[in-house]
């Protein structure tokens, strides 16, 4: 049995006097064995992610990380966790800062997490470029996309930055949080085979929080289904989404529009 | 090629036009310090007198040289804005990033003081604080600046919530980023450029605040004249020495003009999404 | 005649550019009819261009007409401002995609659908709250006096958006203009607005203006369908064809593009447990 990268243990999460968004939340992350978080607005999606993520803690059971507690104020173990985990947005309009480069934009995990081996200045300036023109290339970005900010790229595009950033100091898994649902249909295909080609060629394991029952098909080995904060089926997706068992699974399967079947 | 340079220099010429206006106010300025054509409590000139000569723009109901007191009038009009400007933001960027990054109740209680102190009136704020030492140039750009901290800081508050609910913030965390470089890298470029425009705005109503304090004797006191209180002083006379009145109502309206214009200029110059189009 | 007929229809932004450009098509009475986009398609300006409400600084140029049974003919391209508020609620009415933007949120539920109902039909007192209660009804809201007496903010998105369906069909419109109606919404309420419209269009013989992004979605619902790409008409015609035999390249593209996610599905299907 392969440990798991990430994962939740138990893990519940409340605002202080309020309801659990998150309850008793045990989902695990193992190499290639990407996850998809499925669920409704206020299922408590987001808020797993953000565990998961590490931008705030668990207020009960535990998030590890490579067998370990994830303490978020232990500096080095962060480095470990950040160099290894990383992130792409849903709304690539609001994940890219507006007023940085795409090259600056792309190399920020290298700066703030010191990833460029040591020696002087321009050498490790050099070798972040070098990465930054890796990471746009196999994103199918131009190389002189580097010396252009976000708003002279379409929401495609920006998409595609977003990942090369996410990419850049070659993570072991993605955690990517509705990453193709503000995108238009053929865009999102484009996207959808990106990534899928990024899984196979880097090992990437992708983590999704998804509404989108297709694209969690195409992308994710495994799935888990919240409905009010709690895991109510969780499995390989091909068994979840081809037979579902819960109730709401199978109505969330049911409310998938389709198209029209194709005459024989 | 062309039409981008002809773009970029069309850009820059708000701020072209902006440099030159408070250039001028400026060189005026340092030239009173070392010239002036009479001194400014000579009152040997004849009262009111129309421009001429040996008073190139005339004299005041005390028969002072108007020139001499505009001049010397451009040194306290900077200072009393850029005075205050500097005091309102630095106090106020600090509050508002305080605020906008503070926890609820912490948050709240720095809503409430800001919103105290907006409606404190500026005038009572100056009277305050001319009372704990004399009422001079400095204590008015005190009061003015602290007034001005609030409308800052509470701008700035809003400002900083803004661009903390963006993805780019989070992204940043999870890139590793320490919250100090998140705030140089991402959060002041963002929300500079609505912060400087409102800051020259700032700086003109300074300007005219600290008019209204020295006429009201809470400013500097003669025989510094200041613009403010040279429009205040020669009201009752405009239709007998118009100059009077025009000359420093002029010279307001440039000086306020031009800081804004800089403050345009500069925020253009800083965006790149207005610098280049889409290709 | 047609209900709605639109002739060379431009939408020029205020720079001269061409938005939407030499647009032609008809909704007959009762017909439920597509009109699918991407973003920066101009299907919103379209809806917007039909109802005579395009923001300032753009212009029409050609044709849209209004021929409902018991109104005048209306051309509504350079019609003036009063004429088309009577159009706009009696012969048809919209129904945007953001349901909290949409309403007040400093108004009570119940205050914003009785506003078209006293307007148009003259209700007042007893007879207006019971008209508002049975509106709500009509678009299966559960618990429709709590509804009325809710502020915006206080019900959830798909009521948010049945809230706004009532009020648009209060006045009983031949014409409902629906822009991207669900696209805001968790599938599973999705496939419920979806199925109260098809339910409310059938029972009432209302023509269905139906704008979306979605082929799946626009596909399952109308009965012609009309693809839009910046701006311009490429390839129009029933529903079932444009899915399943698009001539354009770009719309074999747009159906491409959705056959490959749905097959993903499908092929959970065929799997099961391994």
């Amino acid at each position: 049995m392969i440990p798991p990268i990430i994962e939740a243990r138990e893990a519940g999460f409340a605002y202080r006097r309020s309801a659990p968004v998150l309850a008793d939340v045990s989902v695990e992350v193992t190499r290639g064995r990407g996850v998809a978080l499925v669920g409704e607005s206020g299922a408590g999606k987001t808020t797993l992610l953000r565990l998961l993520l590490g931008l705030a803690a668990p207020t009960s059971g535990s998030v590890l990380f490579d067998g370990a507690p994830l303490a978020l104020g232990d500096k080095r173990l962060m480095r470990g966790f950040r160099s290894s985990v990383q992130t792409v947005f849903q709304d690539p309009y609001s994940s890219l800062d507006p007023r940085q480069s795409v090259g600056r934009i792309v190399s920020e995990p290298l700066r703030s997490l010191g990833l460029t081996a040591g020696g002087p200045r321009a050498t490790r300036r050099a070798e972040a470029a070098e990465r930054v023109a890796a990471a746009l290339r196999a994103v199918g970005l131009p190389e002189d996309a580097a010396a252009r900010y976000p708003h002279e790229f379409s929401g495609g595009q920006r998409q595609r930055v977003a990942i090369a950033r996410a990419i850049v100091c070659e993570p072991r898994v993605l955690l990517a949080d509705e990453p193709v649902s503000a995108l238009d249909v053929s865009t999102r295909v484009r996207i959808v085979d990106l990534l899928a080609e990024l899984r196979e060629t880097r090992g990437l394991t992708v983590v999704m929080v998804s509404h989108d029952l297709a694209v969690v098909a195409a992308l994710c080995p495994q799935v888990a289904v919240l409905e009010r904060g709690r895991v109510v089926e969780q499995g390989d997706t091909a068994d979840v989404l081809g037979s579902p068992r819960h109730p709401y699974t199978r109505r969330l399967v049911q409310s998938v529009p389709r198209l029209p079947a194709r005459p024989a | 090629m062309s039409a981008q340079a002809r773009t970029a220099r069309r850009r820059s010429l708000p701020l072209t036009a902006g440099c030159v206006l408070v250039g001028l106010v400026v060189a005026v300025a340092v030239v009173s310090l070392f010239w002036v054509p009479f001194t400014p409590d000579d009152t040997s000139g004849d009262r009111l007198m129309p421009p001429g000569l040996p008073h190139l723009l005339g004299t005041d109901k005390l028969g002072r040289d108007l020139l001499t007191q505009l001049m010397i009038g451009a040194r306290i009009a900077l200072a009393a804005g850029a005075g205050s400007v500097v005091l309102g933001g630095v106090i106020g960027l600090a509050a508002g990033l305080a605020a906008g990054f503070a926890t609820r109740w912490l948050d709240d209680v720095v809503s409430a003081l800001l919103d105290i102190l907006i409606a404190f009136p500026t005038l009572l704020l100056a009277m305050l604080v001319a009372a704990t030492q004399t009422a001079s140039l400095t204590s008015a750009i005190v009061a003015i600046g602290l007034a001005m901290s609030a409308i800052v800081a509470r701008l700035t508050r809003v400002l900083v919530k803004r661009v903390l609910a963006q993805d780019y913030i989070t992204a940043s965390r999870t890139s590793g980023t320490s919250w100090p470089r998140v705030i140089a890298e991402h959060v002041l470029p963002n929300i500079w450029p609505t912060l400087t425009v409102n800051l020259a705005l700032q700086f003109g109503l300074a300007v005219l605040a600290e008019a209204s304090l020295s006429y009201l004797g809470l400013g500097a006191p003669p025989p510094n004249a200041s613009w403010g209180r040279m429009l205040a002083e020669a009201q009752a006379s405009v239709f007998i020495a118009p100059v009077g009145v025009i000359a420093p109502g002029v010279l307001i309206v440039l000086l306020v003009v031009g800081v804004n214009l800089v403050a345009d200029g500069l925020r253009d110059v800083a965006d790149p999404t207005r610098r280049r189009r889409r290709r | 005649m047609s209900l709605l007929e639109v002739a060379g229809l431009h939408v020029r932004a205020a720079g001269g550019r061409d938005l939407v450009s030499d647009l032609s098509f008809t909704v007959e009475a009762g017909e439920r009819f597509g009109l699918i986009g991407e973003s920066g398609s101009g299907k919103s300006l379209t809806a917007l261009a039909i109802m005579g409400l395009l923001p300032p600084g753009m212009t029409a140029s050609g044709s849209v007409v209004f021929d409902a049974p018991g109104t005048d003919r209306t051309e509504v391209v350079g019609a003036p401002e009063r004429r088309l508020t009577r159009l706009r609620g009696q012969v048809t009415s919209v129904v945007f995609q953001e349901p909290l933007t949409a309403l007040d949120p400093l108004m009570r539920i119940g205050r914003q659908v009785a506003e078209p109902l006293r307007r148009r039909q003259g209700l007042r007192g007893r007879a207006l709250d019971k008209a508002v209660l049975a509106a709500l009804e009509e678009v299966r809201l559960a618990e429709p006096r709590r509804i009325a007496r809710a502020y915006p903010h206080e019900i959830s998105g798909g009521q948010r958006q049945r809230v706004a369906i009532a009020m648009a069909l209060a006045c009983r419109p031949a014409l409902l203009i629906a822009d991207e109606p669900t696209t805001a919404l968790d599938v599973t309420v999705q496939a419920e607005v979806l199925a109260l419209l098809d339910g409310l269009v059938a029972e009432r013989s209302m023509a269905l203006l139906f704008i979306s992004h979605d082929l799946a979605v626009v596909a399952g619902l109308t009965d012609h369908v009309l693809i839009l790409k910046d701006g311009a008409a490429v390839e129009s015609g029933s529903a079932l064809d444009v899915v399943n035999d698009p001539r354009h390249p770009y719309a074999r593209e747009l159906v491409d593009s959705a056959r490959v996610l749905d097959a993903a599905l499908d092929r959970l299907k065929g799997g099961g447990t391994p």
